[in-house]
């Protein structure tokens, strides 16, 4: 809290030098979350120096705005307020909440040569699938993640398992987990199989097992979800038996947080996790450790993740104009591999991965490839009008599901039943 | 002449009363009414104005299982919070009162809690709570041999862990004010009670419990606001999970007007805080305030 005060004193401080300095040049406000370790907020402010450093003619003030939730709740706050950023990285999926809301623009207006739609058909699809509705792109991938699985080797090696092999299915996760779960002489656990943390945001790696059961949770326009599918009842069900069917994994709510540190310490041979975690689980694990693809059901599959930028209602044109160049030169190959590398998220152009820079970051620590392979099986993370409401719903029927209160398809029935009323107005 | 007098020392009053008032009607009065007048209205989005809704957003609540739910569980949480935060506050101000060795250590101890911040203890205590290799677990695992427990991930305990750490953040602050008082009975009162034959306990009873009750009074009016006030460990330590079994009125508030953004449902939900809250104030100083004994 106190270092963002600060962040923010000395940016206002700073934005009030730089405007009376450069009277001429457009101004932009640009927000900007930060949700994993390491050095993320350094380096969006070291490309945004460079920037503007190349370009005399823009002035840009990044503020670093919090968590995801603390940028959105800004935003929106700011905006009301007449005062909104002309420039900000959001959640993706609050993209509906924001049309909504009415406070963001597309980018086509300023997206209107060739070379620009060239441009923005180099993203990849599945980063798109929560960046465009009704024809129109609102969000330009920036931070974006995937969930990927991670295993001890040295677990799997005392366990008689082949180290380098990872599961590649459901059942494999279940018959390599059963292996792997060491329990002492009180029949106490002190290694599980696998670990799916489920507090907070349960619904993200939710939504991997049930891509990978072939179904999909709501539909492109925003406004209808399938909670109470029979696919996701059976995905919910394999969650909840892994724990107290298969007994491989520890009941109750998982804590998301303290996941990398149970695979540290041993308490766990599998978790999932976002790939945001790459460099954290690098510098840190004590044993060979292999990153996979999340096991497949009927198909191969993952949500994304992550951050994308939005351009907000009441800049001028000059300003837009201008903010659009800067999110093209961001996300430039150059600057985009610099991102990758020093936070673990998935590069979201193709081109990026080309690079020398890239080649080179691949060629010593393979597993950094792994999420961008999976990027083919990812589908749009799970999206709606009122967003946080809707996702809120379910989250809650996924730990009354995991915590035993209630059986799988009561609580998703529930939720979808709660989740039509809130969406009916907007079909 | 005199009513021109009058009307001056009117003016210089007034003058005198309103930065105060200011301040008072800026951040309390205004801000009040209108979440009153917000809570008849629906939700402005940017597509579609507010629109006068009536009592929509009351029956709306009513028909709220989860306000019910955090309703109740605020109801436990007071319960649970509350008479063991000034219990122990008692007990631990009477045993720092006494002389015994290192007391300013003992007293800074037990103060310790006040001074940091909620926040910065939460993340200590989701440290102590983490099933496997958390200190509790450390600890009854290699004491008595017990299973790995889950305590802030199972609906049945989620609560009951977040009222230990209000108990351990209030008791501290709470002991300084019976420490105050407790210095301020005289000693006297105690030893004419001894020649009378009394023991610990009846001086405990008759004597110094019933003139520490100006400050039970105090620290339990503020022990009630506390316990619908006190949210901050929530958000660190479970977000209101597994499905709302630790969420209070407070935090479900915060949630339905800044996560959902749902402000006039978020201002509903504040009258029906402001209300109770009333009402427990009233009936604090009304019904308790009889069996103060002041001096």
């Amino acid at each position: 809290m106190l270092k963002s005060f600060f962040l923010k004193a000395v940016a206002a401080t700073a934005l009030s030098f730089s405007t009376w300095a450069s009277a001429q040049a457009v101004d932009l406000q640009f927000y900007f979350p930060v949700a994993v370790g390491g050095k993320a907020a350094e380096t969006i402010q070291e490309l945004t120096d460079e920037y503007v450093a190349q370009n005399p003619d823009v002035n840009i003030d990044a503020v670093y705005a919090g968590s995801y939730q603390d940028t959105v709740a800004k935003a929106i706050t700011a905006s009301r307020g007449g005062n909104p950023p002309q420039l900000s990285v959001i959640l993706s999926v609050d993209m509906f909440t924001l049309i909504d809301e009415d406070l963001i623009i597309p980018f086509d207006d300023y997206l209107t040569t060739d070379e620009d739609k060239t441009w923005l058909e180099g993203f990849y699809p599945a980063f798109m699938e929560n960046s465009q509705t009704g024809g129109k792109t609102y969000g330009i991938p920036f931070q974006r993640s995937t969930p990927v699985l991670y295993w001890n080797k040295a677990a799997f090696e005392d366990a008689g398992l082949d180290p380098d092999v990872a599961p590649a299915t459901w059942d494999e996760m279940v018959s390599f987990s059963k292996k792997l779960t060491k329990k002492d002489a009180s029949g106490k656990a002190t290694q599980w199989g696998v670990r799916i943390p489920s507090s907070g945001f349960p619904y993200w790696l939710f939504q991997g097992l049930a891509i990978e059961n072939g179904a999909v949770l709501a539909n492109a326009e925003g406004n209808k979800t399938y909670f109470d599918d029979p696919k996701v009842v059976e995905a919910l069900q394999y969650l909840v038996d892994l724990s107290t069917e298969y007994g491989v994994m520890a009941p109750g709510i998982i804590e998301w947080g303290a996941t990398p540190k149970a695979f540290f310490e041993g308490q766990t041979a599998m978790m999932w996790t976002s790939t945001g975690n790459l460099t954290n689980v690098r510098d840190n694990a004590p044993f060979k450790f292999g990153v996979a693809m999340l096991p497949e059901k009927v198909q191969r599959g993952a949500p994304t993740g992550g951050g994308n930028f939005y351009l907000f209602k009441g800049a001028s044109d000059e300003q837009n104009k201008a903010a659009v160049k800067f999110v093209q030169w961001i996300t430039a190959p150059e600057q985009s591999a610099k991102w990758t590398i020093a936070t673990g998220y998935v590069a979201p152009r193709p081109e990026t991965w080309e690079t020398d820079t890239m080649k080179a970051y691949a060629a010593d620590f393979a597993p950094a490839l792994v999420a961008r392979d999976q990027l083919e099986f990812a589908k749009a993370e799970l999206s709606t009008y009122q967003n946080q409401r809707v996702t809120g719903i379910f989250n809650d029927a996924l730990a009354a599901a995991i915590t035993g209160k209630k059986d799988a398809e009561t609580a998703l029935k529930e939720a979808q039943a709660e989740a039509d009323k809130i969406l009916a107005e907007y079909r | 002449m005199r009513g021109l007098i009058f009307r001056r020392e009117w003016i210089t009053g007034w003058l005198l009363l309103l930065p105060a008032l200011v301040f008072l009607f800026a951040f309390t009065h205004i801000p009040a009414v209108t979440t009153i007048l917000n809570s008849f209205f629906s939700t402005p989005r940017g597509r579609r104005q507010a629109k006068f809704i009536g009592l929509d957003n009351y029956e709306r609540m009513i028909a709220d299982p989860v306000f019910w739910k955090v309703l109740w569980n605020n109801l436990w949480f007071a319960l649970g919070t509350i008479p063991v935060s000034v219990a122990l506050a008692i007990i631990m101000a009477l045993w720092v009162n006494e002389k015994l060795l290192g007391r300013s250590f003992v007293r800074m101890a037990y103060f310790t809690p006040t001074v940091l911040p909620l926040i910065a203890v939460a993340n200590i205590w989701l440290f102590f709570y983490t099933p496997g290799f958390g200190l509790f677990d450390q600890i009854t695992g290699t004491l008595f041999g017990w299973p790995a427990t889950n305590y802030l991930g199972n609906p049945d305990t989620a609560l009951n862990a977040i009222i230990v750490v209000t108990v351990w953040k209030e008791a501290g602050f709470f002991m300084i004010f019976y420490l105050a008082a407790l210095q301020s009975i005289p000693v006297n009162l105690k030893e004419a009670a001894q020649i009378e034959g009394a023991g610990r306990w009846t001086i405990f009873r008759r004597i110094t419990f019933p003139l520490l009750m100006p400050t039970t009074l105090f620290v339990c009016v503020n022990a009630v606001i506390n316990s619908f006030r006190l949210v901050d460990h929530i958000f660190i330590l479970t977000d209101g999970g597994p499905d709302n079994a630790s969420a209070l009125l407070l935090f479900y508030i915060y949630e339905v007007a800044f996560r959902f953004w749902e402000t006039a449902y978020g201002a509903t939900l504040t009258v029906a805080l402001l209300i109770l809250l009333s009402l427990l104030a009233i009936s604090q100083f009304f019904f308790f305030d009889r069996k103060v004994h002041y001096k």
